[in-house]
This record gives structure tokens, C-alpha cells and sequence, in this order.
């Protein structure tokens, strides 16, 4: 399925619930392979240092612990920190991408082990380009790995509680002073639009200072010509702060 | 319309809390088991966050909250649904003699298209070297194969020195290396219905057959022997186990005469592809040290009779160990 722009998993529960999943792209999990062949260089780099020791006794074994330990790690890192941290590898958790069961269930280790092991087929013939456009042919994005252990790739780049402390701190609010406009706001304000404004105040002490300021003039702008306050209530009022009281009443 | 955000926010995140905190558990310990009471309320914050969730779906385009909500119902759905065994305790030495050889003879007929695609290879490499010896170059990529089998023979059963010494552990880690990365590629070439695995299957079949011949035309079977039997005999079938693997997989890509569906039958062969896999990986393990530490050995070091006796005892031990080990009730049964 799709929404918007981007494909997702649908999932119907018995309860009559149901919500969607949207699936990682190709694009996001290249960056997070890129993440993990790092952390497995790294990782390969660290043991054959720590691996050292074995040269003291033989250059021949040295060779031998180094080539096995590269094979292992390389094989190895993907299933067993997929099982060990449920769904993801440090290139995964970075970039907010999960692995899944396609049909939402638990991951089970056989899964994540036939994922990880077909990637030597989806990396065929160079730079994962089988994998590559079997998941740009799948309606699930899934690469061939995916398709033969029934697995997805979902993103979710932040699935951690939302942080709301910063927006409902009880500062007075002069538009409450018009309970009638604030009802028309409530009635002719589409929900992506006040989703616009919230995600603005939420956002905005990630902004540069201009863009922080252009942005919530143009957002406040935009409210401005849907419905008009009296003078008075925004006599002083920053465009910023203009639209922190439309999003009070909007969500409070 | 838009939701009370606040109060609802206030009034429902320590269910998601405590929702979250029992799947965080769940998900860190296999082990981890609910009374009566726990599941109850389990079932509960599910439904409360599914609730919630469905609220803010149906009244908010607030995304933050939904993406949360979803993330957390995807999650406890997943475990409420979820009807295979997690967490079951594991022992390597029943893993490899009970369920490997289980489940190489529960996907037998597997293994035998597996030898009958590596067979007929090997009968067309020892064909087209016996028909035309100069295909010699075309079917054998290896350039210590290329020469002339008797001159190998003199060189190696006149060498003065061990040329194995100082990288004998070397050479076998690389074999392992190599020879896994073969096998994983004959098992995940199953994807490909099948096709990518017999192709493996066949070119390994045509080199093996290609090798044989050159070396009984040159009058010289007892090296030949020699040399590959002590590493081939656990090498040779641990490819064509890896080849059965990717034929159970691309069996299950097929479905020829199952009423399943495509998820359900590869649900169903998955275990046994890791366990076949498994058990190929740790014959490639004994084979690589074998061939490091053995096959390279000929006459006068090492007399051919020995190494043929070992490869022989292994070959025995292995058809006994598929055979016979861990033989269930059912199996016994004529």
C-alpha cells in the first residue's frame, strides 16, 4: 500500500484497528549499510588488533585468526545484533529503521539469519544492485533476503514519546479572550495545517535564527488572512508567539 | 476535529509508559513469562494504546504522537499474535546430531536432485577432457591444474622442503572462508527458483569431473585419490548439502502441489534451511583443516594407502552420521 508519497504496511488487528507501518527505502538503508560495513571494518580492525598477541607465537596463526575473524564478523555482525537488539544494527537504529516480520509478527532468529545470509545473493553483481532493484520491484521494498525470510524494513525515524513540556507551559494567552474566533479556528483549520504550526514550535530550537524567523512569519502570515484577531489580543505578539497561541488553542 | 491534546497526552502516557516498559522486557529477556495477571493487563494497555491510537488517527494529523502510538501497537500486536516458541534454549551438541541429520533426511529428495545436478557435471567435465583434453583451460580456473598431472606428481613426491610450512593455518582459514562463502551462495541462489543453485551445482560438478580425468588419463589415480579424498570426502557433500538447502529453498519459492501460501511455505522450510547451513558450515570447518594440515602431504611424507583409509573412515562416518543420527521413533518405523 502507499500513503502519500511513500509505501507502506498496512496491518488490520482483530480489535478493527488499523494503522501503517511505512517502509524504508532504498536510499535510507544504503546509508545505513554504509553505517554498518563501517562498524564492521572498525570492528574487524579492533580484534585483529587484540589478535595481535597471537603473532607472538606465530606469524602463520596471526594470518589465520585475522581472515577468519573478518569472515566471522562480516557474516556474523548483521543476524546477531538484528536478534540481539531487536529488529536493528547500529547502522539501522542511527538512520530509525527496524527490520520486521511482513506480517508484523516477531522477528525469529531463523528469519534473521536467512536475511542476513542472502545478502551475498542480493549483493550480486556489485554494490547490492540484485538487491537493489528486487526492492524497487517489491511492493514491500524488500530485497531478496527479504522476500525469502518474509521480512520488511520499516522507518520510523522517531518513535521515542514525544516531547510536548516545552509548548503547554501555562503562559497567558490572549486569544482565549475571543471564544468565538477560537471556535471558528477550531472549526475551518485543516488538521495538516495545524500539524504544520506544531511541528514548527516543536522544531524550533533546531532552527537557524533567519529561518526561524522566516518560517514563523510565513506560517503566522498564513493564519492571519484565515481569521483575523482583534488589534488588542495581538498588539506585541511575535510571529512565533502569534502562532504558539493558535497551536494552545488548537491542541490545549 | 482536534483533540484535547494536553489532557490527553497527560491522562494516557503512563499506560504507554508501562506498555512500553513490559515490552522493552519482553524484548531484552527470551525467558521472560507473565502470570494470569500480567497477561491481563497486558492485553489491556494494548487495547488502551490501539485506542488511543485509533484517536488520534480518526481526529489529529498530529504525526510525532501517531508515529509513537503505532510504533508501540506494531510492537505488543506482534507479541499478542505471535504463535511460535521464543526464547527456547539451545544445545550445539543436539542442534548437530539430532536436527542437522533430521532435517538432511526430512529434505532427502533435495539432496538427491543435489547429487544427480553435481553428478551429471562431473560426468560431462570427465567426458569433455576425455573427448578433448585442450578443454583442459576452459573448465579448470585454477592455474596449479592447468599443467601436466605427472609433472605435478615428480614435484611434489620429489620436494625437498615443506612447502606448507609457515602458512599452513593460513591456507586453512582461507579454505574455510572461501568454501562457507561457496555454500551460502549454493543455499541463497535457491532464490532464483532454484536456477543459481543447479548452475553452482553443475560448474562444481564439471571442475571435480574435469580434475578426475585429467588425472586417471595421466596414469595417476592413486595421488588423485590421495589428494582429494582426506579434504572431499566432508567437502564434496557439504556442497551438495548447501546445493540441497537452496533446492529446499527454491521448492518453497515454487510450491508445486502445496496448499499453502508463498509466506507460509517459506515460514515453514526456514528452520531447516539455518540448520542445513549450519551443519555445512561446521563439515566446511573439519574439511579446511583437513586439507591444510593433510591433503597437501604426499609420498614418501605420507603414504597414499593412509590417506585414502582416512578419507575412506570419513566418508563412512559421515554417510552413518546423515543416516543414522539422531533417528526419531517414526523414522524407525519401516
Amino acid at each position: 500500500m502507499r500513503h502519500g508519497s511513500y509505501p507502506t504496511l498496512d496491518i488490520h488487528t482483530p480489535e478493527g484497528l488499523v494503522f501503517f507501518l511505512r517502509l524504508a527505502g532504498p536510499v535510507v538503508r544504503f546509508l545505513a549499510w554504509l553505517v554498518d560495513q563501517a562498524c564492521i571494518l572498525t570492528l574487524a580492525q579492533v580484534i585483529n588488533k587484540l589478535l595481535g598477541i597471537f603473532g607472538l607465537i606465530s606469524a602463520d596463526l596471526y594470518m589465520a585468526m585475522a581472515v577468519l575473524t573478518y569472515f566471522a564478523v562480516s557474516v556474523s555482525y548483521g543476524f546477531l545484533l538484528e536478534w540481539f537488539m531487536n529488529g536493528q544494527t547500529l547502522g539501522k537504529r542511527i538512520l530509525g529503521l527496524r527490520v520486521m516480520d511482513a506480517q508484523g509478527l516477531n522477528l525469529s532468529f531463523n528469519q534473521v539469519v536467512i536475511r542476513n545470509l542472502l545478502r551475498f545473493v542480493d549483493a550480486l553483481p556489485a554494490l547490492y544492485m540484485l538487491g537493489g532493484i528486487s526492492l524497487f520491484l517489491s511492493k514491500k521494498c524488500q530485497r531478496l533476503g527479504d522476500l525469502a525470510a518474509n521480512t520488511i524494513v520499516v522507518w520510523s525515524p522517531d518513535s521515542r514519546q514525544p516531547d510536548f513540556s516545552q509548548l503547554f507551559s501555562g503562559k497567558f494567552n490572549s486569544f482565549r479572550a475571543y471564544p468565538h474566533l477560537c471556535a471558528r479556528l477550531l472549526q475551518t483549520v485543516h488538521p495538516a495545517e495545524a500539524d504544520v504550526a506544531l511541528n514548527a514550535l516543536l522544531r524550533r530550537e533546531t532552527l537557524d535564527p533567519i529561518a526561524r524567523i522566516s518560517l514563523f512569519k510565513t506560517i503566522a502570515g498564513h493564519f492571519k488572512l484565515r481569521l483575523v484577531f482583534p488589534q488588542e489580543a495581538t498588539d506585541g505578539l511575535s510571529d512565533e508567539q502569534y502562532t504558539r497561541n493558535l497551536v494552545e488553542i488548537l491542541f490545549g | 476535529m482536534i483533540i484535547d491534546l494536553n489532557a490527553f497526552i497527560r491522562e494516557e502516557k503512563p499506560y504507554w509508559t508501562e506498555l512500553e516498559d513490559l515490552l522493552d522486557r519482553m524484548g531484552r529477556d527470551g525467558a521472560f513469562h507473565l502470570d494470569l495477571d500480567g497477561v491481563h493487563r497486558f492485553h489491556y494497555l494494548y487495547q488502551r494504546a490501539s485506542s488511543d491510537l485509533s484517536r488520534m488517527i480518526n481526529f489529529s494529523a498530529e504525526q510525532a504522537i501517531r508515529v509513537y502510538l503505532e510504533t508501540l501497537v506494531a510492537r505488543a500486536f506482534a507479541e499478542i499474535h505471535e504463535t511460535r516458541k521464543r526464547g527456547r534454549s539451545f544445545s550445539l551438541l543436539a542442534w548437530f546430531f539430532k536436527e542437522f541429520p533430521q532435517t538432511f533426511r526430512r529434505r532427502i529428495m533435495a539432496f538427491w536432485v543435489s547429487v544427480a545436478i553435481m553428478g551429471a557435471g562431473c560426468l560431462f567435465g570427465t567426458l569433455a577432457i576425455a573427448v578433448d583434453p585442450q578443454a583442459k583451460e576452459a573448465l579448470m580456473p585454477f592455474a596449479h591444474l592447468q599443467g601436466d598431472p605427472t609433472d605435478r606428481v615428480a614435484f611434489e613426491e620429489n620436494a625437498k622442503k615443506d612447502r606448507m610450512a609457515g602458512h599452513k593455518s593460513s591456507f586453512s582459514s582461507q579454505l574455510i572462508a572461501n568454501n562457507t562463502r561457496v555454500s551460502i551462495f549454493a543455499m541463497g541462489l535457491g532464490i532464483t527458483w532454484g536456477i543459481g543453485t543447479l548452475i553452482l551445482l553443475f560448474s562444481n560438478g564439471v571442475m571435480l569431473g574435469a580434475v578426475v580425468a585429467d588425472y586417471v588419463l595421466a596414469g595417476q589415480t592413486p595421488f588423485l585419490i590421495g589428494w582429494l579424498l582426506p579434504h572431499g570426502s566432508i567437502e564434496i557433500p557439504a556442497i551438495v548439502l548447501a546445493g540441497q538447502a537452496g533446492l529446499v529453498l527454491a521448492s518453497a519459492l515454487i510450491g508445486w502441489g502445496k496448499p499453502m501460501g508463498l509466506r507460509t511455505r517459506l515460514r515453514k522450510v526456514a528452520p531447516d534451511l539455518v540448520t542445513l547451513i549450519g551443519g555445512v558450515s561446521v563439515m566446511l570447518i573439519w574439511a579446511g583443516f583437513v586439507e591444510a594440515f593433510l591433503s597437501q602431504y604426499h609420498e614418501p611424507v605420507i603414504s597414499y594407502s593412509t590417506k585414502i583409509a582416512f578419507g575412506v573412515a570419513e566418508l563412512l562416518l559421515l554417510t552413518v552420521f546423515l543416516a543414522r543420527s539422531g533417528r526419531t521413533k517414526r523414522e524407525k518405523q519401516p
